[in-house]
């Protein structure tokens, strides 16, 4: 019994295709469950998955990796303001769309950098991730004290223009972030290897969710950001992720090479 | 006898123990190597630059999807899992941690110990907590071979230890000796 008939059997049942993510990462994270829910084999884990709605949703869970962080990787929030924000300054109605949003600290983060460079106004950001508990989290915007820590480094690393603690307040063992960040983003579902291109947009970031799919789910979901982005839009993609052997190469420039960040060509 | 790939896992004292490893293997050294040294997640990757600078061999970053090929060291970057693919090529994650770890030791070996079965040498080296000892107990299950760091000659000796504990090792020999022993096996390979 072979893990990609559970892929297709969860794909048949609930429509979610995992057929073509990274088979070593799918392997570990299903043997993880089957150990943690005792299963043995894996025919086993797909009559669970087939009979038991919520145990297909826990799986779902395991399979979708919400780990985020708000001004992950600092140099490229630097790049962003000194590369992108002149390109978005050019326009008067920005819209962004962040793929694979997570908890949202993505999003949030560049609420902040756009308030502080007082485009936010005219901002419309779109915030999609096809895991709708991850979703609800974000709309929310609720994140533990632990982690802000961690958030007002990368935020001072990133050379934020005030204090961070003026984006939040604080409540006991949390942080609630300000409303004023929060009323230009539109979170909504949105699952990248079957839905369709949803906005025209002038800047995508896609940033640590391609690394998860293979070669050919890469190219097509590029073939989706290259069919989202206006003509001189932006594609920004993770510190590890490039379009080397994408086919749409040749169609961007390089506005930053470490920072992966590419202009599409008119 | 025909290994196909090297997986060795590093933790505090494993940039002295690479310097010096990487300082002795042969420029034609054929097996690839893939490495996993615990590293602060800023860590930007000059450290890489430094060790291929001041060696014979080709060491680089591991790309994602990049195709292992002999001849070659990779290290996992800083802040992401490294995993081997059944068709040899690299995938990178950010999942959650594993033993306080990212990239973590285990997730390198477990996803090698499937591809590469008893094709597949596995090294604990120096480290001060325990990841690695999943990884190589997995190594030895699919049939690898399994070489620890003989903990009393270990810059730190917990991680070795732990792994130590938890299987029978093949060898549990001082780093020079496992260096030389390396040598051997990839020259045998021929
Ligand atoms: C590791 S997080 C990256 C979060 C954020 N972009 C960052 O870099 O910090 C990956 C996210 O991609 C989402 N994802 C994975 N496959 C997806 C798909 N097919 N469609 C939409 N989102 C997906 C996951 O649910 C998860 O929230």
């Amino acid at each position: 019994m072979e893990i990609s008939l559970l892929l297709e059997a969860v794909y048949q049942k609930y429509g979610y295709d995992f057929r073509q993510y990274s088979q070593a990462h799918i392997g570990r994270r299903v043997r993880n469950r089957m150990a943690l829910s005792g299963i043995n084999d894996i025919s086993q884990i797909q009559s669970k998955v087939l009979e038991d709605k919520e145990f297909a949703y826990q799986l779902l869970q395991d399979l979708s990796i919400t780990v985020t962080e708000m001004f992950r990787d600092p140099e490229f929030y630097k790049s962003l303001r000194k590369n992108v924000i002149p390109i978005l300054k050019t326009y008067p109605f920005i819209k962004i769309w962040h793929a694979g949003c997570a908890t949202g600290e993505e999003a949030y983060s560049m609420a902040i950098l756009l308030q502080e460079e007082g485009l936010y106004d005219r901002t419309t950001i779109y915030a999609t991730d096809f895991n709708q508990l991850a979703l609800n989290r974000a709309k929310e915007g609720i994140f533990s004290n632990k982690v802000i820590k961690e958030y007002t480094l990368n935020y001072q690393l990133m050379e934020g223009k005030k204090s961070f603690s003026s984006y939040y307040t604080s409540s006991y063992d949390h942080v609630i972030m300000n409303q004023s960040l929060k009323k230009n983003i539109v979170w909504a579902n949105h699952n990248l290897v079957t839905d369709s291109v949803f906005a025209e947009v002038n800047l995508i970031l896609c940033r640590n969710v391609l690394i998860y799919f293979d070669h050919d789910l890469q190219n097509k979901v590029q073939k989706l950001f290259y069919n989202s982005l206006i003509g001189g839009g932006v594609l920004c993609l993770g510190s590890k992720e490039s379009l080397h052997f994408s086919t749409l190469e040749e169609k961007y420039s390089v506005l930053d090479k470490n920072q992966r960040i590419f202009k599409k060509k008119y | 006898m025909k290994f196909e790939a090297i997986v060795i896992g590093l933790s505090s004292g494993g940039m002295s123990a690479m310097k010096m490893m990487f300082s002795i293997l042969p420029k034609d050294f054929g097996i690839p190597i893939v490495i996993v040294q615990h590293i602060n997640a800023n860590s930007n990757g000059f450290w890489i630059k430094f060790l291929n600078d001041n060696s014979n061999l080709n060491i680089k970053e591991a790309d994602e999807k990049e195709k292992i090929m002999p001849g070659n060291i990779y290290i996992a970057p800083p802040n992401y899992h490294l995993l081997i693919e059944k068709n040899k090529t690299f995938s990178l994650t950010i999942d959650e941690r594993v033993n306080f770890a990212r990239p973590s030791i285990d997730v390198l070996f477990e996803t090698a110990a499937e591809t590469y079965k008893e094709k597949l040498i596995g090294i604990v080296l120096t480290g001060a907590n325990q990841d690695g000892t999943e990884g190589i107990k997995h190594i030895k299950e699919f049939g690898g071979l399994a070489i620890i760091q003989d903990p009393e000659t270990a810059e730190s000796s917990y991680m070795p230890a732990s792994a130590m504990a938890a299987i029978k090792a093949d060898y549990i020999l001082p780093l020079a000796e496992i260096i030389a022993l390396l040598i051997k096996i990839d020259q045998q390979k021929n």
